[in-house]
């Protein structure tokens, strides 16, 4: 049984053998397809990876209140000032009012020029805690970090690209720094790290690597929470000023269950105090379910997508089945005159489609998971010419290969071959077997 | 032995019609006759009188519009395509006028394939088709391609396969049609070896000189037997 079965096998190769650059065409679209369902499938699932990964960063058990500003008409134009956004008395209401949170970190940043001689960086200036290292997971390079008896007091830690721009050759630690008017001293230097996801309305992912650390209560003794800006050209510039108190505060839940519950509290508690829209809570865990439905839809649209483009390799198939079937109207009736049933012919048939569409989809297959190495040279190779060429998504890209995507891609294209090889095949059992032998 | 346990096949009143967009054609009009074991028939009559059709109808290829056609037993027009698929396989081998080798198969693998559709495959199987292939006088051509022999060496390689599974009897239609008579006379060597060996052959022939060589001929003319005589 076995043997027969593979002696039908056999036959089948031998006959598609026989017109090598057919089989091999009508083959090529079951291969094209099933390699573009892992393929896409490995591309769409290192993006969702990599935003997965960038929500992590934000933590699973943080609750991250923003200052946002709020939308509203022109009629404010005249006031030159605005004020808006989370207060340090909010931060305090918090605090005091929510039991189950393991910490809280009050923030502000603000961009803010920084100099040391004729070497400038237009950096984000953080006022933060002592906790904000351990909140971000920022590791020191060199240095140390702020501590609590730097509080009000002028000094600085850069982070990498920082301190790269001022400091592109000496150790900065030591050394003082102009931010604004002032002098600072610097205490110590963060390692690279990798942005975290966007939140809270902008649209840019958290780039920490550009930043400057001073403690918070210095920023607001020296900097203070009304920053000028200039705005415009032309003759007479215009200046609007924003006073803002807190950029952030994160709050820490004791349970990763409570989560969703606190960030209800907290905004009911905000809303009292609050008139205008000028602060969102946002959850990353909610950012990760949200990514993870995303990321199934994603899934799906790709696999009809691929599914698709199997369907219409499947009908090549069957096209060229179909030639075969007549073609081989002859042999069918010399079988059927030696003793074929019509069950022996269309197994015949079928096996023939099905070793066509299989050998299709295990090279697809193949080519399917070497999407790693073949993407990253084919990235280095536009690289090399132009540089500027690739948006930075692709850059980063790494295909990851889902399990899941080659099971079904050769799923389907076996499916393929049954699903089409069906009928030529019924055609070819079904033909007179006199009117097949006198067929010339 | 009585004449019945004898009897290879019995036709009565066979009739075969082919219907055509409102015209009926009567290829067969009521055709009677008994094959014994071990005969050697040859069927004569001009064209168009319906040899062919009489050979489909034995060989189980074609079904009788009406009549009877009685083969060991059982009537073959209340068979199913499985079962007559089977009889063709197990009971009946064909030979061609022009061969029907299957031209992707070498002499080995085309002797071979009737075997295939009754599961009787390995060693044993490809034992006996050397050894068809050798009693044909075959046996140094075992690997080649049909379009690499001749029509004589074809011919004998369709009569090794019509041989594998040791058929109840031979259906020829025109056997040597296409062959010069020297290659002809090969072939009727071979059919009449056979036929000592006890093999039943029917073949269709237009030529006197072939017919001569069969030990009863069988004449038709217009669907209906004209002569039936044993030489
Ligand atoms: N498939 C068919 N459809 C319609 N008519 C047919 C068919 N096959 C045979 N016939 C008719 O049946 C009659 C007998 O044909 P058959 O082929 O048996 O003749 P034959 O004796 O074998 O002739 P030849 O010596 O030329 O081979 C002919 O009139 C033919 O036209
Ligand atoms: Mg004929």
């Amino acid at each position: 049984m076995i043997f027969q079965f593979f002696q039908t096998v056999v036959l089948g190769i031998k006959s598609l053998m026989v017109q090598k650059l057919r089989a091999g065409l009508a083959a090529l679209g079951i291969f094209i397809g099933t390699a573009t369902v892992i393929w896409l499938v490995a591309m769409g699932e290192g993006v969702s990876f990599r935003a997965q990964q960038q929500i992590l960063e934000l933590g699973a058990r943080n609750i991250i209140v923003r200052t946002k500003q709020p939308n509203e008409g022109e009629q404010d134009a005249a006031n030159r000032v605005k004020t808006y956004g989370l207060l340090r008395a909010d931060y305090r209401r918090i605090v005091e009012n929510i039991p189950n949170i393991s910490r809280a970190i009050p923030m502000r940043e603000l961009r803010f020029e920084l100099r040391l001689g004729d070497r400038t960086a237009d950096a984000k200036l953080v006022g933060c805690v002592e906790d904000y290292l351990a909140l971000n997971r920022l590791e020191m390079a060199r240095g140390r970090w702020l501590s609590s008896r730097d509080r009000g007091k002028k000094v600085v830690v850069l982070a990498s690209d920082t301190a790269r721009r001022l400091f592109p050759f000496e150790n900065p630690i030591g050394r003082t720094i102009w931010v604004g008017a002032e002098f600072y001293t610097v205490i110590g230097q963060t390692r690279d790290r990798t942005a975290s996801a966007a939140i809270g309305g902008s649209l840019d992912s958290r780039d920490y690597n550009l930043d400057a650390y001073i403690p918070l209560k210095t920023l607001r003794q020296r900097v203070g929470d009304l920053v000028m800006k200039r705005v415009g050209g032309g003759q007479g510039f215009n200046f609007i000023g924003e006073d803002v108190e807190l950029s952030q505060i994160t709050v820490e839940v004791e349970n990763i269950e409570e989560v969703d519950e606190t960030a209800q509290i907290i905004e009911t508690l905000l809303k009292k105090y609050h008139e205008k829209e000028d602060y969102a809570v946002v959850v990353p865990r909610e950012l990760l379910r949200q990514a993870e439905r995303t990321r199934t839809m994603f899934n799906v649209l790709l696999v009809v997508i691929a599914g698709i483009s199997l369907l219409v390799g499947g009908i090549g198939i069957m096209n060229i089945m179909l030639a075969t079937v007549t073609e081989r109207t002859r042999e069918i009736g010399i079988r059927r005159a030696l003793g074929a049933t019509r069950t022996d012919i269309i197994s015949q048939f079928l096996i023939e489609t099905v070793v066509l569409t299989a050998s299709g989809g295990l090279l697809g297959v193949l080519f399917g998971l070497s999407v790693g190495p073949i993407f990253e040279t084919l990235k280095r190779a536009v690289l090399t010419f132009s540089p500027e060429s690739l948006p930075p998504i692709v850059q980063t890209l790494e295909p990851r290969i889902a399990p899941w995507s080659v099971v079904l891609s050769l799923a389907i294209s076996l499916g393929v071959g049954v699903l089409f090889g069906v009928y030529p095949a019924r055609k070819a059992a079904f033909l007179d077997p006199i009117e097949a032998l006198r067929h010339e | 032995m009585s004449v019945e346990d004898q009897i290879a096949f019995r036709v009565e009143d066979l009739c075969r019609s082919y219907f055509l967009k409102g015209e009926t054609v009567h290829a067969l009009k009521g055709v009677s006759f008994d094959v014994l074991a071990g005969e050697y028939i040859a069927i004569m009559g001009p064209s168009g009188s319906g040899k062919s059709t009489l050979l489909n109808v034995l060989g189980c290829l074609d079904r009788p519009t009406s009549g009877r056609y009685i083969l060991a037993g059982d009537d073959v027009a209340t068979l199913n395509d499985y079962q007559l698929s089977r009889i063709r396989g197990q009971r009946i081998g064909f030979v061609f006028q022009s061969y029907n080798l299957l031209q992707q198969l070498n002499v080995l693998e085309n002797i071979k394939v009737p075997l295939q559709y009754q599961g009787l495959v390995g060693s044993e199987a490809d034992v006996l088709c050397q050894h068809l292939a050798e009693r044909v006088g075959l046996g140094n051509r075992l690997y080649h391609r049909p379009t690499e022999l001749s029509g004589g060496q074809q011919q004998r390689v369709a009569i090794a396969r019509s041989l594998v599974n040791d058929p109840y009897f031979i259906l020829a239609d025109e056997a040597t049609g296409n062959l010069d008579s020297k290659t002809t006379d090969e072939v009727l060597d071979l059919f009449e070896t056979l036929n000592n060996d006890g093999k039943t052959i029917i073949m269709i022939t237009h030529e006197d000189e072939v017919a001569a060589r069969s030990k009863r001929v069988i004449r038709l003319r217009d669907g209906l037997i004209e002569s039936d005589t044993r030489n």
